[in-house]
């Protein structure tokens, strides 16, 4: 059991949602991040010129089954990639344990990832 | 006259009324966007705190203090909440809301200006202030028939200009007082904090809704609509009818020229089309127009509005960068700037008797003298107050609420839940 954590570019949250639910993940959970890189970005407000180095990005949890693993960050790279720099990271880490809170049942099988 | 024209006059009277005072929420609105979430109940506080001390004391004391039995032109007997002195043709009742409005409005300005770092107890003893007593002196002075309005042939400004200082609807009277005010609180308080870099750049403190503060500009372009053709104060007759349609077209025809050119002067400067700036550019405009809206052409309304929405860019500029008062919402610009602008200009552009219209220098003269008097009244009152109450008690919110906003600590509640 392991969980993918992807920063990917807001603009292409849709193509790698539908991406994901058209493969074996049934769940996944994102949230809209903020991060500080190098990068700067120039705007003017009310005349005054100044550069923001927040990055605005949208990270995805994904918890699956080693089988599905591979197959997951493949769809992901495919479908969040642009070749510029900034199309983000994929970061895999072992998960220990899981619990499923309506039946009590623990172990990978609780994750209802197809097959 | 008779019946039915006066009260079609005071039915117009009365909606105007109500589109003015809907410039509460335009105010209201834009000044909470320009500035940012942690102090937007704070602002909004205070723009009702606006409306409603200025109800009050603009019917108790105000108002006979403006329109009051004159004491040698400068101001008028306190009425006391009596209004059975007032005799003219329209009901005195709905003349008060008409002129509350305008109070009101006058004293709201400055909000903005002084927005995210001022102690909510001291802004309230600006806000009665300024409706119990600087608004309706100056307000006497001319439209309360004061010695800056009178006509007769052995009066002041006869003598000295050949003509009456003239503010239609109020860029000198509501507008640059209320600017000027504005320019002192910020100057008084001091920016905030982290407003300017320790080499003296100022640094851009974005506001937190630029969608609430264009609602609060297109309100306050509908409230407009009142403001100026309102103040015609009457719409029968065919004199009233035209003069109402014409006020109505040059103040659309200025606020819209306003706007289009900070659009223009800001994509040329920046690169980019600035939409805080234009939103600005369009009060700019309103605010500029209002003076001269029932004398000048299509054509001399245009003119102001440009002419206002490009000044206001440098302005801006020149009061952040140069003066280094911070101004979060630009009031002093706007109003201030625009309003002494716009005073001006009818000196030159009024068709009847403007300089450039052949009409001599007198008017401009009298203009000219006529916004002196009245913005060192408002700069004369409103150093005294605000020095006097930091002097006193000090303006300005210790620096850790300043930093967490003042919503939790001057009101305990939050907008943003």
């Amino acid at each position: 059991m392991k969980r993918i954590e992807a920063i990917i570019r807001k603009t292409k949250f849709e193509e790698v949602k539908e991406a994901l639910l058209s493969s074996d993940i049934d769940w996944f959970e994102y949230h809209d991040v903020h991060g500080i890189g190098q990068s700067r970005q120039e705007r003017i407000y009310r005349g005054i010129q100044y550069s923001t180095d927040v990055i605005e990005r949208v990270a995805l949890t994904i918890v699956c089954r080693d089988q599905f693993v591979q197959p997951t960050v493949k769809v992901i790279i495919e479908t969040a990639h642009t070749g510029e720099v900034g199309d983000g990271r994929i970061f895999v880490s072992d998960m220990i344990e899981t619990w499923s809170i309506r039946t009590g049942e623990h172990g990978d099988t609780v994750l209802r990832d197809k097959k | 006259m008779n019946d039915i024209a006066l009260s079609l006059d005071t039915v117009w009277m009365l909606l105007a009324a109500m589109l003015v005072f809907w410039m509460q929420p335009g105010f209201a609105l834009c000044e909470a966007g320009f500035t940012r979430g942690k102090n937007t109940a704070n602002i909004l506080f205070k723009n009702f705190v606006d409306f409603m001390f200025g109800s009050l004391l603009f019917w108790f004391a105000g108002f006979g203090f403006m329109f009051g039995s004159d004491g040698a032109g400068f101001i008028g007997a306190p009425n006391w909440g009596d209004l059975s002195f007032y005799k003219g043709e329209l009901p005195v009742e709905g003349f008060l809301m008409f002129e509350t409005v305008f109070c009101a409005t006058s004293a709201t300005i400055v909000s903005g200006a002084m927005a995210e770092r001022t102690k909510f107890s001291m802004y309230v003893i600006y806000s009665a202030v300024i409706s119990l007593l600087i608004y309706p002196v100056e307000g006497h002075w001319t439209w309360g028939g004061g010695w800056l309005s009178d006509a007769t042939a052995d009066s002041f400004m006869m003598q000295t200009f050949g003509d009456v200082f003239h503010d239609f609807a109020g860029s000198a009277i509501v507008h640059s007082v209320g600017g000027v005010l504005a320019l002192i609180g910020a100057l008084a308080l001091g920016p905030r904090r982290g407003k300017y870099a320790k080499d003296g750049s100022s640094r851009a403190i974005p506001g937190h809704s630029l969608t609430l503060a264009a609602l609060g500009v297109f309100i306050l372009w509908l409230g407009w609509f009142g403001f100026n053709p309102g103040s015609q104060l009457a719409a029968s007759g065919e004199v009233n009818r035209t003069a109402i349609s014409h006020v109505l077209l040059t103040t659309n025809l200025a606020a819209a020229a306003g706007g289009v050119a900070t659009m223009f002067l800001t994509w040329w400067k920046y690169g980019k089309p600035s939409f805080s700036l234009m939103l600005n550019g369009v009060l700019a405009g309103l605010v500029g127009i209002t003076a001269g809206c029932d004398l000048v052409s299509p054509v001399g309304a245009v003119v102001i509005g440009l002419l206002c929405g490009l000044v206001l860019v440098y302005s801006i500029e020149f009061i952040d960068h140069v003066l280094h008062i911070d101004d979060p919402v630009g009031a002093s610009s706007v109003h201030g700037v625009c309003g002494i602008l716009g005073t001006l200009l009818t000196g030159l552009l009024s068709t009847s008797n403007g300089a450039l219209y052949g009409g001599g220098w007198g008017f401009f003269g009298a203009q000219c003298f006529g916004i002196i008097v009245i913005d060192l009244w408002a700069a004369v009152c409103g150093i005294a107050l605000f020095y006097g109450i930091k002097k006193l008690h000090g303006l300005r919110v210790d620096a850790r609420i300043e930093d967490e906003g003042l919503d939790v600590y001057e009101h305990g509640e939050t907008c943003y839940n």
